[in-house]
């Protein structure tokens, strides 16, 4: 079993935050993870974005061409990563900045309306990023919700409102995927 | 404490305080400058040393000062730094100390660029300064195995009175895997005190220095240094054999990262070819496998041998040498810092076996 | 129709890639513009250094030669002994300066070759993060003094005029700085009197220039100007250090 996830976006939309608790909680789920950002002159044009591996033996290549999943934000990423899916493969759409979706018909494509599930809660869309986590773990269980919101708890831990506003968020959005699973 | 996710650089430092290194100078550079922030915070802390060097010749020095009192001392570059410190390099194993010097490799030459590369393989195995004298390189392919060979490298360095070099690249330093620092332990510290500045107190004097006016003195210790690299070459060689089991037709050779998409391709090429091809992964580069893949260079069952780089030809030297050629030997390379993805060095397995007629 | 405001013909139509606020983009005008004014565009070659302003050489519309990280005061040497009639500076930041070029610097200013040094001095290692550099300011909190910096450990902010003006050789050393439109006019008259000291092939000559990295020091670039003149300004006065015309 191996699922490559790419989350892509701008500077500051949590892109590298929600990658890490994915393989946070993989890990924790005793799988084997890498967490790979970009970095250098690529992230100068704003566009910011990293990779999981998530497998059941040694991760071999960090470098993915071709990812199963790709979770886009804005729309320089999907303008960028929906060509590279993998057929078959999963792209999930922050639909609450982007108005399109991919021409591709050979991929499962669930827009998300990440910001607004994140305003609706916090009155801003800095959650965007876990909503955007729980709408995929909805669509495609990889690892138990649980292990994530876990995470949440050891990161949030300390903030108990903070934990509770995201933990929403990110089941909100999980029921929203789960509802769209592809039931193929 | 079970496994943490960690950055590699992170990683890194912290692996070095677990091998009893306290004392660290540096210069900034991309990208690898976290090490230096991370030891930044906590050396401070543990009672260590940290400093910030004006520039990596002083930082270098700086390593040389610190190795000469018998401390574990290391430092941390990347390759336009590294150059700058192969003065010092050349110094410290002039003087037969232990020192450990990291490299995150980055695409040159010149200012080149700050992605992955692997363009320092000669700089690292045979060129690290002037003078007789060689670098123990070693070339770890995963946040793990960094922290293994951190913890190894001091000893080792100790073992030999010789400066270790590991060398990774901006992947490994900037990408977090899991570690699991509860299988780590430092190993101690032998007695420093025949050869260490320590202060002369209720002994001889001690003398750091590499200066031989006399030819005769000087051709003597770069025999003994000769004598020691080929200790290492005994001693020291790790390599990784990966499907090797069934006696594959071609043989590929990769480190590092390089090695990590090798695997990935021969996993996806075995399943869908159905051919056999295995891997020999140099962990250490020099000492270089040379046994292993002479031998299999001998076998009848090897038809090729297929060498994947992230430079332009520099460890297909050593293979073309080992192998002595009994078998072609085929290269494919991504430079400039790109890394080879799965498909195009499945594709160049691909080629190998259509050129041996599988 | 009469032009009013034009870029300068020394520099490329290029959109440079700095971040919100920088000043480096405003050194870089002023030295082009210095450039144009004199019309010595055609026989200046202009040294480009490793730190944020590496690309210098891709907004100039001059010849360019890019240098090793601190080396451009011996690059400059290099290209101006060799060809005395061109005009030659280099522009570099403080860590490349202050930090790994310091033996560049003081050797060319005391060998008192006839080039110009522009010297952008923003407190920080800019390109690499915000590493402390040697012109940090003391308690300044970077990524490699965390704890702020401990002029007891790691020694006071280095003022590099004051340390060239010791130097004997004869020099044109100034500083000035960016943080507003009449300090920055003034900066302008500081480059323009060093370009025409080596004009005239009379002296080393070397301007430094209070500058701001928002990005870095994690301050809004409004609020950065303020910093720069509370934090830096009573640290580094600005003026004219030393002119050729001094008695010895
Ligand atoms: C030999 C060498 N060491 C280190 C580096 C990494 N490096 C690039 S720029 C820089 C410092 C830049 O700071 P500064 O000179 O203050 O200029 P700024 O970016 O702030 O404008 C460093 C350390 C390098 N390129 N070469």
């Amino acid at each position: 079993m191996q699922y490559e996830i790419t989350f892509a976006g701008f500077g500051g939309q949590g892109i590298m935050t929600a990658g890490k608790f994915l393989a946070q909680g993989a890990m924790n789920h005793g799988l084997e993870v890498a967490w790979v950002p970009s970095y250098g002159p690529e992230m100068r044009g704003g566009t910011a974005y990293c990779t999981v591996v998530i497998s059941s033996k040694p991760v071999g290549s960090p470098v993915v061409k071709n990812p199963g999943i790709a979770v886009v934000m804005n729309r320089p990423s999907l303008d960028k990563f929906a060509s590279q899916i993998k057929p078959d493969g999963i792209l999930i759409i922050n639909s609450s900045l982007i108005e399109a979706t991919s021409e591709r018909e050979d991929i499962f494509q669930v827009q998300v309306p990440c910001n607004k599930m994140s305003q609706e809660v916090l009155g801003i869309g800095r959650s965007a990023n876990i909503a955007a986590l729980g709408a995929l773990l909805g669509v495609k269980e990889m690892i138990p919700k649980e292990e994530i919101e876990k995470v949440m708890e050891t990161k949030f831990g300390k903030k108990p409102k903070i934990l509770e506003d995201n933990l929403k968020i990110f089941r909100d959005a999980y029921e929203l995927g789960k509802k769209q699973r592809k039931n193929a | 404490m079970a496994k943490i996710l960690m950055k590699g650089s992170e990683a890194i430092g912290e692996a070095a305080i677990k091998a009893g290194c306290l004392s660290y100078f540096a210069y900034p550079i991309t990208p690898q400058s976290e090490i230096a922030e991370y030891l930044a915070k906590r050396l401070p802390k543990i009672g260590g040393t940290f400093l910030q060097a004006e520039s990596e010749i002083a930082a270098s020095q700086m390593v040389f000062g610190a190795a000469g009192t018998g401390v574990r001392v290391m430092t941390t570059s990347s390759s336009p730094g590294i150059s700058l410190m192969s003065e010092a390099m050349s110094y410290i194993a002039g003087a037969e100390l232990p020192a450990v010097f990291v490299n995150i490799v980055r695409g040159g030459p010149g200012l080149g660029g700050i992605l992955p590369s692997q363009g320092d393989y000669f700089q690292a195995t045979k060129g690290a300064g002037h003078g007789n004298f060689r670098f123990l390189v070693l070339a770890p392919a995963n946040v793990q195995e960094f922290v293994d060979y951190m913890i190894k490298a001091f000893p080792l360095a100790e073992k030999y009175r010789n400066p270790v070099m590991l060398v990774g690249d901006g992947l490994i330093a900037q990408m977090m895997e899991p570690v699991d620092f509860d299988n780590v332990a430092s190993t101690p510290q032998g007695d420093v005190e025949s050869w260490a500045t320590t202060g002369c107190k209720d002994r001889e004097t001690n003398l750091i220095n590499s200066l031989f006016l006399d030819p005769l003195k000087l051709e003597k210790f770069n025999d003994k240094l000769a004598d020691k690299y080929n200790r290492m070459r005994d001693e020291e060689v790790v390599y990784e054999e990966y499907a090797m089991d069934d006696d594959p037709d071609v043989v590929m050779v990769a480190y590092g990262t390089t090695s990590r998409v090798v695997k990935t391709a021969i996993d996806e090429f075995r399943k869908e070819d159905k051919l056999k091809v295995g891997l020999i992964r140099p962990i250490t580069l020099f000492p270089f496998p040379m046994d292993v893949l002479r031998n299999l260079s001998a076998k009848s069952h090897v038809k090729a041998f297929g060498v994947v780089e992230m430079s332009i030809g520099q460890m297909l030297e050593d293979v073309k040498w080992a192998t002595l050629e009994r078998k072609p030997v085929e290269f494919f390379s991504r430079k400039g810092g790109i890394v080879p993805n799965p498909d195009e060095t499945k594709d160049f397995i691909k080629n190998i076996f259509k050129k041996i007629g599988a | 129709m009469k032009t009013i405001f034009k870029r300068p013909d020394s520099m490329t139509d290029m959109v440079t890639h700095y971040c919100p606020g920088c000043t480096h983009g405003t050194a870089h005008r002023m030295v082009a513009e210095v450039v144009d004014e004199m019309g010595i565009r055609e026989r200046t070659v202009g040294i480009a250094p490793v730190g944020c302003s590496v690309l210098l050489y891709k907004y100039m519309d001059t010849d360019m030669h890019q240098a090793a990280h601190g080396r451009a005061p011996a690059v400059a040497t290099g290209v101006k002994r060799v060809k005395p009639g061109l005009i030659v500076y280099s522009y570099q930041g403080d860590g490349d300066l202050a930090s790994i070029g310091t033996a560049e610097i003081i050797h060319a200013a005391n060998r008192g070759e006839k080039i110009t040094v522009v010297f952008i001095n923003n407190a920080i290692y800019g390109m690499t993060g915000g590493q402390m550099a040697p012109t940090t300011m003391p308690n300044q909190k970077t990524t490699t003094s965390p704890y702020g910096r401990d002029v007891n450990d790691v020694g006071y902010p280095m003022r590099m005029c004051e340390m060239l003006q010791t130097l004997r050789t004869p020099s044109y050393i100034a500083r000035a700085s960016l943080h507003d439109p009449l300090h920055s006019v003034q900066a302008k008259q500081a480059l323009k009197k060093a370009f025409a000291y080596q004009n005239e092939n009379k002296c080393f000559s070397f301007v430094e220039l209070l500058s701001i990295c928002p990005t870095n020091w994690g301050i809004p670039p409004v609020k950065s100007m303020d910093w720069l003149v509370e934090r830096m300004l009573p640290y580094y006065p600005l003026g004219v250090f030393k002119t050729p015309e001094d008695e010895e």
